[in-house]
């Protein structure tokens, strides 16, 4: 019934579908080119998987590849322990301060990504901290961490909180409550909002840009000095496995977030 | 361990369990911020850098004027030019991603349930991907021999050697609207969610047309949500720095390129610092509007 009320509109269907053509047809056109055999990347001269090969042969792409794995793991942990810690203190009813916490936990979400960068890079010159991948890190840690929050805020505001009550009338200690009804209903939240960090940070490419030094290039860095140069399948290969892991982790980070919740 | 959390009153735990966050929080996001602030107020030295503790206002004065060689200020319009044009591109993209996004978000929303995750999911995976590498997509398309270009071609609808649309505005706009439609979708599908298809069947058997129904029952529903994405395109897309360096090229900068300049070629860091503040202040300018917003229509929107 909905379906045919929407048919009221004329040209949301075609708009919709334009919408997502346009968010569609770059990706798909690069996971394309990828695979093609000439350098000139627009025209298609046949099946290839040399970019993929040639990954393998790039000592410096490795290595980016190696410093953004280090960054986002490390940015995830700590950012996903801290939000996962946050959330649970700030549960259940208000108090004072608590909507100036959760303001502050947004503030990475609302202040433009150059900014944070601006931000990082003054502090550290500040400090007289040399730019490495720890500055980077440190960095990555803080902006992650309202990604990694919010997932699991959603899933403790739908737990049910007579549930601790009712295993502390049957006499369970703290920890036990915590471990045996908190935290199995707070996993899939813990694990998407560690996912969407992990993420967060690998995608990132202004705020590392700014605070890393000269031995801390990572994979979005490595690409935006490459295509500055040239264009090649290689790159076209990196980018498309870049995609490919960021799917595979939405639709993870999705489906956990989601499960039982019906 | 068990003993020690036991014997904290409530408030305690609290602090204990908020630490970690306020740390890195009021260390890592709001003390830099305020380091920022300090170092617009600052003198620049020579090659880059800040002169600490020596108080300048010059930063802020640069907006409007510059020293000519016989050391007198001199109005120039150089930076007022990329302010206005970053604002001239970023309130097109806010426009564009209205137009675009909303009859998608309406198109989504009026979807049984089970396709209504599925468009979701196919809207948000762009917002998570790289957009560097989905920007670098963009050159594939748009550059001189391209994809659009051969396909026009093919369509025999060009014949002119080439478009010349890489490093234009146009290819910026392209861009932005690219990069910041789901940003708009996904708030205006909240909003409509929580829409009663059965308000739009009561009006349409009331004999309200399409039209109608829209203006009415649809779009002080979707309002909250048309707010918020409105400012989560505009403010962004001020800064945006990679969509207007790689697609608009050197001539065509935005306020996020002139920040990066004054850390690189112009080495002036209170300056790059002064620009930044703005922007941050535009940020904060915008959710303050939309929580004002909230407060008047009595709806929780954030």
């Amino acid at each position: 019934m909905n379906t045919l009320k929407s048919r009221t509109f004329p040209g949301v269907q075609a708009t919709a579908i334009f919408a997502f053509l346009f968010l569609y047809t770059p990706i798909i056109v690069l996971v394309f080119l990828s695979f093609n055999q000439s350098d000139l990347t627009a025209i298609w001269q046949g099946f290839s998987l040399n970019g993929y090969v040639e990954i393998w042969q790039d000592p410096y792409l490795l290595r980016a590849a190696q410093n953004s794995l280090i960054v986002a793991s490390s940015a995830m942990l700590v950012s996903t322990l801290a939000a996962t810690l946050a959330a649970l203190a700030l549960r259940g009813h208000d108090f004072i301060g608590k909507s100036i916490i959760t303001t502050l936990i947004g503030l990475p979400l609302l202040a433009p990504g150059i900014v944070i960068a601006v931000a990082a890079l003054m502090f550290f010159s500040f400090t007289g901290l040399e730019p490495s991948l720890i500055t980077v890190i440190v960095t990555h840690i803080v902006f992650c961490i309202p990604f990694a929050y919010l997932p699991i805020q959603a899933r403790l505001s739908r737990a049910d909180p007579h549930l601790i009550d009712a295993a502390k009338d049957l006499y369970a200690n703290p920890w036990r409550v915590f471990w045996r009804v908190t935290w199995p209903q707070l996993m899939p939240g813990v694990t998407a909002g560690a996912l969407l960090a992990f993420i967060t940070s690998m995608d990132d490419f202004i705020i590392t840009y700014f605070v890393a030094g000269p031995g801390a290039t990572t994979l979005p860095i490595y690409i935006f000095e490459t295509i500055g140069r040239s264009i090649s399948p290689k790159i076209n290969a990196v980018s498309t496995l870049i995609l490919g892991i960021s799917v595979l982790f939405i639709a993870l980070a999705y489906f956990i977030g989601r499960q039982k919740q019906k | 361990m068990m003993n020690f959390w036991a014997n904290l009153n409530l408030p305690r735990r609290r602090l204990l369990l908020l630490s970690p966050v306020l740390l890195l929080l009021l260390g890592g996001m709001v003390l830099p911020m305020v380091i920022m602030a300090i170092a617009s107020f600052s003198g620049a030295a020579d090659y880059g850098g800040v002169l600490w503790g020596k108080f300048s206002a010059a930063a802020y004065a640069q907006f409007l004027f510059e020293q000519n060689f016989s050391d007198q200020l001199v109005f120039n319009s150089d930076y007022l030019l990329i302010f206005f044009r970053s604002f001239q591109l970023s309130l097109l993209t806010t426009l564009g991603c209205l137009l675009l996004g909303f009859p998608t978000a309406l198109f989504i929303a009026s979807r049984p349930v089970q396709y209504r995750n599925i468009l979701l999911i196919l809207v948000s995976i762009p917002f998570w991907t790289n957009l560097l590498v989905r920007i670098y997509a963009w050159i594939a398309l748009l550059r001189d021999g391209g994809i659009i270009e051969q396909l026009l071609r093919h369509l025999r609808i060009i014949k002119a050697p080439s478009l010349g649309l890489m490093y234009t505005n146009t290819a910026t706009e392209i861009g932005l609207l690219y990069a910041f439609l789901p940003f708009m979708v996904l708030p205006i599908y909240a909003s409509l969610a929580r829409l009663d298809w059965r308000l739009v069947d009561a009006a349409h058997d009331l004999g309200a047309n399409g039209w109608q129904v829209l203006r009415r029952i649809i779009m002080p529903l979707a309002l909250p949500g048309i707010i918020a994405g409105c400012t989560l395109v505009f403010v962004p897309a001020l800064g945006m720095y990679i969509i207007p360096n790689l697609l608009g090229g050197s001539k065509f900068l935005m306020i996020g390129n002139l920040v990066h300049l004054q850390f690189t070629n112009a080495h002036n860091w209170p300056f790059g610092a002064a620009i930044s503040f703005v922007l941050l202040g535009l940020a904060i300018l915008g959710v303050l509007m939309r929580k004002v917003h909230s407060i008047k229509t009595g709806e929780h929107a954030s």
